[in-house]
């Protein structure tokens, strides 16, 4: 094994990160430790305010990290410049709570608009816009406008707008919290599906632990700016160490528990 | 025909009568040349200064406090002068720039000065509107800047842009009425020189008609701008 494989894909050291506001500052990031395999999907689960939101940012720079280095693949993100991040940004695709689609242009534009702006010529854009349409399921919403979609739809047209460019990574921000259970079950099979297909690697955040225990290989559990466990789902899920993680697992099985034994 | 003489009625039926007409229609020529000219350098030079504002702004894709805090204080300025001072305070820079305080192009410069700064902010509260989500998401695409600017925020905004441009015009067109007491010619000229000085209130009502017809047809052409917009992005 050559040492560019015993390195992890994605790696993470010691972030920190302070907001400030007017007359008091919070600490959300405090001390930020992750490896990412490639090809792997990795959850992180916290309650809200964790911080979670604010790593998964931190790792594209939308959130600009105090210190600490984000490394993906052999670029230091941390330490690019302004172009060259922009450039590197183009290898990490981002699908968000609320979609975030262009509402002026229609799906295939919206799909269309990264590949835009990595130079592509107008026939290898429509290729590639069709190919992406095919594997989200909405070739027949091409030359539809966001607003005429449903939220599933909608999370569709973001993944491919996402994949569009062929990025390394994929980054979910809470990517299903507003869509209802069974079209959140479509969009992460969509998400194992290409993570399968295309051996993507996706960092996902998310508040619901059942959406790691169905989509993720490993998993870190996230509290007050720092990640208490980290390991692979299964491990965790059988025997969680930190508190955090063994009131997520008793609220999971809670829910998960039959109604009709316990009464 | 002065209401001092004439009822009422009598004045608004000759209001419509071929010679008020005569003299009215010439002055809506003017107004409108006032109107057009100026609403086309309200547009470019409030959107230039619009865009300005938000992208220096603290949220902005380009903070820049220095120049956020200076154009504001300038905008505010300008805004804070009633529409009657900024003519007379700019009848001086229109006798530099086109040779004469007086007439229809002096009037344009007035006009621009005052509205200008309206227009700029009513686009950046177009653009300020704009849910902050889709412009992460252009920039986690790796766009740039001025992209994100001309490529994302304005077509994303346009309904409302149209909107606050037509909000614009409507005003241009009421100061350009109000010019026309200090020499801009037009409507308000008329209004003021035959309606207020001569009493004939037929023409002044026959003004009034004109004036409400106009801002009319600017109000439901914009806004039936805006609402196609909309409805092609099926948000309506």
């Amino acid at each position: 094994m050559s040492e560019m494989d015993n390195k992890s894909f994605i790696e993470v050291k010691d972030l920190h990160k302070t907001f400030h506001d007017k007359n008091k500052s919070v600490e959300v990031l405090k001390g930020v430790d992750l490896e990412v395999n490639k090809g792997e999907i990795y959850g992180i689960v916290g309650f809200s305010g964790a911080g979670k939101s604010t790593l998964v940012r931190c790792i594209n720079r939308l959130e600009e990290p105090d210190s600490g280095t984000v490394r993906i693949g052999d670029s230091i993100i941390t330490a690019l410049g302004k172009n060259e991040l922009n450039k590197e940004r183009r290898k990490i695709g981002m699908i968000f709570q609320q979609f975030n689609l262009f509402d002026s242009m229609t799906v295939a534009e919206n799909i269309a608009y990264s590949l835009k702006l990595a130079g592509l010529k107008k026939n290898e854009i429509q290729v590639r816009v069709d190919e992406m349409l095919d594997l989200v399921g909405l070739t027949e919403k091409k030359d539809a406008y966001p607003g005429e979609l449903s939220g599933g739809q909608k999370q569709r047209v973001g993944i491919a707008r996402a994949l569009a460019n062929n990025p390394d990574v994929l980054l979910s921000d809470e990517a299903t919290s507003a869509l209802d259970p069974q079209t959140t079950l479509a969009v992460l099979d969509l998400l194992k599906e290409i993570n399968k297909k295309l051996g993507l690697t996706i960092i996902l955040i998310t508040h619901e632990l059942e959406v790691i225990k169905y989509t993720c290989h490993s998993m870190a559990v996230m509290e007050d700016g720092k990640l208490l466990e980290k390991g692979s789902v299964k491990e965790i899920f059988e025997d969680p160490k930190c508190e955090t993680a063994k009131n997520f697992i008793g609220v999971y099985n809670k829910f998960r528990s039959d109604y009709w034994e316990e009464n | 025909m002065s209401l001092y003489k004439y009822s009422f009625w009598e004045v608004i039926q000759h209001s419509f009568s071929k010679d008020v007409w005569d003299q009215v229609l010439p002055a809506i020529g003017e107004t409108m040349y006032m109107v057009a000219i100026s609403s086309v350098f309200v547009l470019f030079f409030g959107l230039v200064l619009g865009l300005i504002l938000v992208m220096t702004g603290k949220e902005g894709v380009l903070p820049c406090k220095p120049v956020h805090t200076v154009l504001g204080a300038f905008i505010n300025c300008f805004r804070s002068l009633p529409q009657v001072i900024i003519i007379i305070v700019m009848l001086p820079v229109a006798r530099a720039i086109v040779g004469k305080s007086y007439g229809a192009n002096a009037c344009i410069i007035s006009l621009v000065a005052s509205c200008v700064p309206l227009f700029a902010r009513l686009v950046e509260s177009s653009l300020l509107e704009m849910q902050k989500g889709k412009i992460e998401a252009a920039k986690a695409m790796g766009t740039s800047n001025f992209r994100i600017l001309f490529q994302i925020m304005l077509p994303e905004t346009l309904p409302s842009l149209v909107r606050a441009f037509t909000n614009a015009v409507v005003i241009v067109i009421s100061m350009t009425a109000l010019a026309g007491g200090f020499g801009a010619g037009g409507i308000g000229y008329i209004a003021v020189t035959y309606g207020f000085t001569r009493f004939q209130h037929d023409v002044l009502f026959a003004t009034i008609i004109v004036l409400i017809v106009i801002v009319q047809l600017v109000q439901v052409t914009g806004d039936s701008i805006s609402k196609m917009i909309l409805k092609k992005r099926h948000l309506i």
